[in-house]
């Protein structure tokens, strides 16, 4: 069981805030950690991985990392951590940012082959594309066999296809080391496929915790859809209205009645939600 | 031409060598764990170091010469106890300007170190100590190997930084042929005693010598930066 207990008074670009978090997992656990941009969700992290100082306790099982007058550095804590850009060392190969850690050339062996990086093991970091590089920086991760992992948005730099492919690299890694994991993220999709737990952070305070498909999905009641999007333009069109919607990445048109038009503006956020229809799904 | 280069003592130019060698190598080793902390430090005293780190590039060499002088002869209590306890003159030899010169130069060494330090991406610093590497290791195996470009300028220019100082060797150091006797302090006194020849032939090699060091410089660092891909 890990125990997080921690206070932390921010600077953030929203004023001065309080970073409080109550908070226990299990161990195994791989905990998604969400919320808006100056949240505390890095801030958060970097105290577990003793970067930064807070008040209060973190307990790793019987281990102590602070509290009580003990702060345990980073380099004690038994972590790893994966940044969103990378921070592998230019000047040593992949193989060579491996054996940094530790000197242990078969588990060095063993994560280049289930990341496929083992041809690439001589090769220097600033050679190799995003999703490599990512790669390359979760196994020195794992390294150490620690602990706690901590990623910080590791995959928000790649693109999607990329991301797919490292999320099923990392839920192998997962499933293999059983470590307990804690990633910031902001991809609902991330989040469902890879996590137990989503807990959300506003303010430096927990306000939502639970299952993924809980948390995450934004449907309620009867509703069968719903979505957020943002009004980019009402065209009237005869007598009907219709609304440009961009959800995600994608524009959708929608026919809204007279009253609905008058009632929105273009810019605004707006919910589209549906309840009875049968969608179809079919792979593209 | 061959006649005139044939006439030419070339002792003052090989003590230039000497001091600066020296001076860069005990620099190189004094800076490197001041830059260090100066690049990580959040401490309030930061300004404070830097402001007298820097202060050699804006002082009359006349005046830090003076101190040193001052500081480092007989009559005083640092210049008196190394005298009298282990029989060592500090001023008007080669020991004096050693030690003149590296506070001349100091700031040579530590400011291109520490920007470089500087802009070096903070997570990789981290992420070494999160892989459980003391402070030493990172700076050794991490944060100098990345430097390499800060690394060379800072030595480069101390060195060429010593070869080139006058008015502290001056002052501290006098003008003993073979002892004291640089080539710049040389040159002062072909001038003086109006032997342009002289002169003519040891600036010339001085502003050869010179850009074609600051050229292997350049030359290297756009290299380098190629290959790191910074």
């Amino acid at each position: 069981m890990i125990k997080i207990d921690i206070f932390k008074k921010l600077h953030g670009s929203n004023g001065e805030m309080q970073l409080d978090v109550d908070l226990e997992i299990k161990e195994g656990d791989f905990i998604a950690l969400a919320g808006l941009s100056g949240s505390g969700k890095t801030t958060l992290l970097r105290i577990l991985a003793g970067l930064e100082e807070a008040k209060g306790d973190i307990k790793i099982g019987k281990e102590l990392w602070q509290g009580d007058g003990i702060f345990l550095p980073p380099q004690k804590r038994k972590i790893g951590f994966v940044y969103q850009d990378y921070a592998l060392f230019p000047n040593m190969s992949v193989e060579e940012n491996l054996l940094y850690v530790q000197k242990d050339k078969k588990l060095a062996k063993h994560l280049l082959q289930i990341t496929e990086l083992e041809e690439l093991k001589n090769r220097l970091p600033n050679t190799l594309s995003g999703g490599q590089k990512q790669r390359v920086s979760l196994c020195r991760a794992l390294m150490n066999r620690p602990k706690v992992l901590l990623m910080d948005e590791p995959l928000s730099a790649l693109d999607p296809k990329m991301r797919m492919k490292l999320q099923q690299e990392i839920l192998t890694l997962h499933k293999e080391f059983k470590t307990t994991t804690i990633m910031v993220s902001h991809d609902p999709s991330e989040m469902y496929r890879l996590s137990n737990r989503v807990i959300v952070l506003d303010q430096g305070k927990i306000i939502d915790d639970g299952k993924a498909k809980d948390v995450l999905l934004k449907t309620n009641g009867s509703q069968k859809f719903s979505f957020e999007g943002e009004l980019l333009d009402i065209i009237k069109v005869d007598v009907i209205h219709v609304a440009i919607v961009s959800i995600g990445q994608q524009l959708v048109e929608i026919v809204i009645s007279k009253a609905e038009a008058e009632d929105l503006e273009k810019g605004q956020n707006v919910l589209v939600s549906t309840k009875a229809f049968a969608p179809l799904v079919k792979h593209i | 031409m061959i006649e005139l280069l044939k006439t030419i003592e070339f002792e003052p130019f090989l003590l230039s060598f000497k001091l600066a060698g020296i001076t860069t190598l005990i620099l190189f080793f004094i800076s490197l764990p001041l830059s260090w902390y100066l690049s990580q430090t959040k401490s309030k005293i930061k300004p404070i170091l830097e402001a007298i780190t820097a202060l050699p590039i804006v002082l009359p060499p006349s005046v830090l010469g003076f101190y040193i002088l001052w500081t480092l002869s007989y009559n005083s209590p640092l210049g008196g106890f190394f005298e009298e306890v282990f029989g060592i003159k500090l001023v008007f030899n080669f020991t004096g300007l050693v030690i003149a010169s590296c506070f001349y130069s100091l700031p040579f060494m530590v400011q291109p170190l520490q920007s470089g330090f500087e802009s070096m991406n903070k997570n990789m610093i981290e992420a070494s100590y999160i892989c459980g590497k003391s402070k030493f290791e990172t700076l050794i195996k991490v944060a100098l190997p990345n430097i390499k470009p800060a690394l060379l300028t800072a030595i480069i220019v101390t060195f060429a930084h010593t070869v080139g100082e006058f008015g502290v060797v001056l002052m501290v150091g006098g003008s003993i042929p073979g002892e004291t006797k640089v080539a710049s302090v040389a040159i002062y006194e072909f001038v003086e005693i109006m032997d342009y020849k002289s002169a003519h032939v040891y600036s010339g090699i001085m502003v050869i010598m010179s850009f074609l060091v600051l050229l292997g410089v350049y030359i290297f660092n756009g290299r380098n930066n190629k290959k790191f891909g910074v």
